[in-house]
């Protein structure tokens, strides 16, 4: 039986999540979040215990297939209406802060 | 100096040509006003559920037969998180560590992997703003990943117009590079020929056409080789090709952590690829341009070359065929297309060309039956072209008949010769060469009509005989 060594939340962490999901966080978030999830995850670590050596990872807990669509066209949002409740736009394109990536 | 090898790979994007998107009713449409075809699903609005468009696996399917493919019984698709103004829920769905088929074969390149996911929505980049249209988001694509089997531009060059064609032949993508329909990445590292492990790879991104994918290549060897030479390292990053300075350049992207959390979307169930559906999908798919280039070989005998510029196109290679069916020369069939009508035109456009392939059929009819000459066969050729008019057509109201009777022709022959004594003595001296200075006069004086080898052959009796 394997068990993996209880995983620990650090501040590397949360700093480096942070960045995926492009948070700024002070220093004082950093510590509440670090400590919160730390004891978050320790609930999960329960599950550690179960032999799943020989178990087909679970996907999905509904047991039936995916469902499909045909393919046809359906109505789609009235743009007017829909852009109304966009920040800025102008003729019809969402306006946002310029984006930077290429160097 | 040591010599180096290139390790290239491809990945390719193909966006499917079905009506609506993905995961919702959306048109497809490319032509469409910025964010008319957008629903709550396509814009990530909380509550919406994605539901699949079994046309688009339909489609993956076919191309994953096509190249050989396992086909994986159940899939999965995955979330692949991350934030970028184009993609608005935040995650693209795609398919992560079960995809819908693995290891197959282009020609001699190995195929890694073939997913289906979401395209993303497309930003326009001003000097203060950025926009974002989210109609292209939610297009279904599929990604084909090919092994790192290719070792030269060339090589590559060649995998991806076989990748094209397979695409349109099976009427599942257009293939247009330009906008976007078809999308190449490269990966490409290079290595002293006595190495075995790979050298580090450069990814570079964005490139619009098969030639500069070549180009890049290309230079991206050079480069890669300087650097190693320089006692240097390659770097590991993704570069961009600039068309107008023809050389790659480093995105320079802040550490970009390529860290997209891939979990299983709790939205979507496995999806399922019964037998019974593979066996339907099978059926459905005709012959490709390879299987077809090697009967056109077998069958009428033309050239590999000839065989190959001929089933780029599938509407091509179906004109070609239906010449061949009227005229029954192949060969005539072939040169008249490949150096004639696609002069005038290209292989996409064939089917919209004012001369069908019936007309084309009955004119090297003509030809062969020597109603009409080679040369006047040209001159219908482009009356046809501007008028869309039959051959037969044309020949009549022209009468542009090719005139075998030897008694007119001799007439001519008489004519030209009576006009240019000076060069009959010539000739008759021993400079034989001006034998195509008469027959041209000849032919003029015909206005083209004149049956080339009855010229000859009275020319040549008018001549040697020098009793008259």
């Amino acid at each position: 039986m394997v068990i993996k060594k209880f995983m620990h939340i650090t501040k590397e962490l949360v700093e480096h999540l942070a960045k995926l999901a492009l948070l700024e966080l002070t220093e004082e978030e950093v510590t509440r979040y670090t400590r919160e999830l730390d004891s978050l995850i320790g609930y999960f670590e329960k599950l550690n215990e179960l032999n799943t050596t020989h178990i087909e990872p679970t996907y999905q807990v509904v047991p039936e297939a995916i469902v499909f669509r045909e393919d046809s066209v359906q109505e789609s949002f009235k743009r007017e209406e829909w852009l109304k409740v966009v920040p800025q736009q102008e003729e019809g394109a969402i306006k946002v802060p310029k984006i930077i990536d290429v160097g | 100096m040591t010599s180096y090898e290139a390790v290239i790979g491809l990945e390719v994007h193909a966006q499917l040509k079905t009506k609506s998107k993905i995961f919702c009713g959306c048109s497809t449409e490319f032509n469409a006003k910025e964010n008319e075809n957008t629903c709550p699903v396509c814009t990530g609005m909380p509550g919406s559920l994605p539901v699949l468009n079994k046309k688009a696996v339909e489609f993956a399917l076919k191309m994953a037969m096509a190249t050989q493919c396992t086909i994986h019984e159940k899939s999965i698709f995955a979330r692949k998180n991350y934030f970028y103004p184009d993609l608005p829920k935040g995650y693209q769905i795609s398919q992560y560590d079960k995809p819908l088929a693995v290891q197959g074969k282009v020609g001699k390149v190995r195929i890694h992997r073939i997913h289906m996911e979401e395209d993303a929505g497309k930003n326009i980049h001003g000097t203060v703003s950025s926009y974002v249209n989210l109609n292209r988001a939610g297009i279904p694509l599929i990604e084909i990943v090919s092994e790192p089997d290719m070792r030269s531009s060339q090589e590559a060059g060649e995998y991806l117009r076989e990748l094209r064609s397979m695409l349109r032949y099976l009427d599942i993508c257009d293939g247009n590079m330009e906008e976007g329909s078809f999308r190449c990445d490269v990966n490409i590292s290079i290595r002293p020929l006595t190495q075995k492990e790979y050298g580090t790879r450069a990814e570079i991104k964005n490139i619009n056409s098969f030639r500069f994918v070549e180009k890049a290549i290309e230079y991206e060897i050079e480069r890669q080789k300087e650097v190693l030479e320089s006692g240097k390292r390659v770097v590991q990053e993704t570069r961009l090709w600039d068309s107008e300075k023809n050389q790659t350049f480093s995105m320079r992207s802040k550490e970009e952590a390529h860290d997209y959390r891939y979990f299983p979307d709790p939205d979507l169930l496995p999806l399922q690829i019964p037998n019974t559906w593979i066996e339907d999908v099978k059926k459905s798919i005709p012959e490709l341009g390879a299987q077809k280039k090697e009967r056109f070989m077998n069958q009428y005998g033309l050239t590999e070359y000839d065989a190959g510029l001929l089933v780029q196109e599938k509407e091509l290679a179906q004109y070609f065929e239906e010449v061949v069916q009227i005229c029954q020369q192949p060969k005539l069939a072939s040169n008249w297309i490949l150096s004639e009508l696609l002069r005038e035109t290209t292989a996409t456009q064939i089917a919209a060309s004012p001369i069908s392939s019936k007309h084309l059929g009955e004119l090297i009819k003509l030809i062969q039956k020597g109603t009409i000459s080679g040369k006047i066969a040209k001159t219908i050729f482009e009356k046809m072209w501007n008028s869309g008019q039959s051959p037969k057509t044309i020949v009549e109201k022209e009468g542009l008949v090719q005139v075998s009777d030897e008694n007119v022709i001799r007439q001519w022959v008489e004519e030209v010769l009576k006009n240019n004594q000076k060069f009959v003595d010539e000739y008759r001296a021993g400079r034989t060469k001006l034998l195509g200075f008469f027959v041209g006069e000849i032919m003029k004086k015909s206005q083209g009509k004149a049956n080339p080898a009855t010229i000859h052959e009275i020319l040549k009796k008018k001549l040697d005989s020098k009793g008259e």
